[in-house]
């Protein structure tokens, strides 16, 4: 398969992950899953910008659950990343998660959210669509990035 | 009319912004109160750009920014896009900077050109 890593990240296309796991990774593709983005032209070139000689691709969450099957079968190296949990659910909900890792990269404190981890802030909800990913047959787990010490779901639960 | 010197905002990952502008003080002295350092250090997009946009205000602005693929990169670019009164530099390094203090009252194509120029011929390998 060639979605190498499915990442949610608030910040997107930014340095950890063009540096730190494209670093690993070396991605030809990165495609990004965001409804808002998805229609937002400007923003769109901002973040090709930040992406080097890779491919970026931006779907909306619907677009993205009929072609993920077709991404996985592809040879170009792929990230996929959403800006939030519940984004990542719902591809899971369409059971293209099963088997794959969802890495939790970061998200920033705001209202409802409590700190898991020093990157990762999350609310109930998106602690009940973590939770509702692994049933699904994801296995998540937050690692900011590649050298660092992956922290599974049952530990962040637990905090 | 003068519209005023600009301000020089340096936006970076971590402490560097701190340490650049703590660098430029201490080399060129009061000019360097141009300088303001900004960190995206626990700072969402979001939080990030509305800080960035409230230190510019309605100055004449130079965002100096250490990554153009990062959130600094994105925070500058987005927050500038739609002002002729606010322009990016990627890339930062001191000498940029150490030039910006000394030539903030000039035009902003003047300022950009100038700083481009200083931080790029700054960077040659010494020695043999």
């Amino acid at each position: 398969m060639s979605i190498e890593l499915f990442r949610v990240d608030e910040r997107l296309i930014h340095g950890q992950v063009v540096i730190g796991w494209g670093h690993q990774v070396r991605p030809d593709r990165y495609v990004v899953v965001d409804d808002e983005l998805a229609s937002s032209e400007w923003e769109q070139d901002l973040y090709r910008l930040g992406a080097g000689a890779a491919e970026v691709l931006f779907v909306g969450t619907a677009g993205a659950v009929s072609r993920i099957a077709e991404w996985c079968d592809d040879e170009p190296r792929t990230i996929l990343l959403t800006r939030d949990v519940t984004t990542m659910r719902r591809l899971g909900d369409s059971g293209a998660l099963r088997d794959q890792s969802v890495n939790l990269g970061g998200i920033h404190h705001g209202p409802g959210r409590r700190e898991v981890l020093t990157y990762l802030h999350l609310t109930e909800a998106d602690m009940d669509d973590l939770r509702a990913l692994e049933a699904g047959g994801a296995k998540v787990t937050a690692r900011d990035l590649p050298d660092a010490r992956e922290a599974p779901l049952s530990q962040l639960v637990a905090r | 009319m003068s519209e005023g010197a600009a301000i020089g905002v340096v936006l970076a990952h971590g402490a560097m912004a701190e340490g650049l502008v703590s660098a430029a003080k201490k080399i060129a002295g009061a000019p360097a109160e141009a300088l303001i350092a900004l960190s995206n250090d626990g700072k969402s997009p979001v939080e990030l750009r509305a800080e960035l946009d409230s230190l510019a205000g309605n100055n004449r602005a130079v965002v100096f920014v250490d990554l153009q693929s990062g959130s600094c990169g994105m925070a500058a670019l987005s927050c500038c896009k739609d002002s002729v009164r606010r322009v990016v530099i990627c890339g930062v390094n001191l000498p940029m900077i150490l030039d910006f203090v000394f030539h903030s009252e000039e035009p902003l194509p003047d300022i950009v050109a100038r700083a481009v120029e200083k931080g790029q011929a700054a960077i040659a390998p010494v020695g043999s």
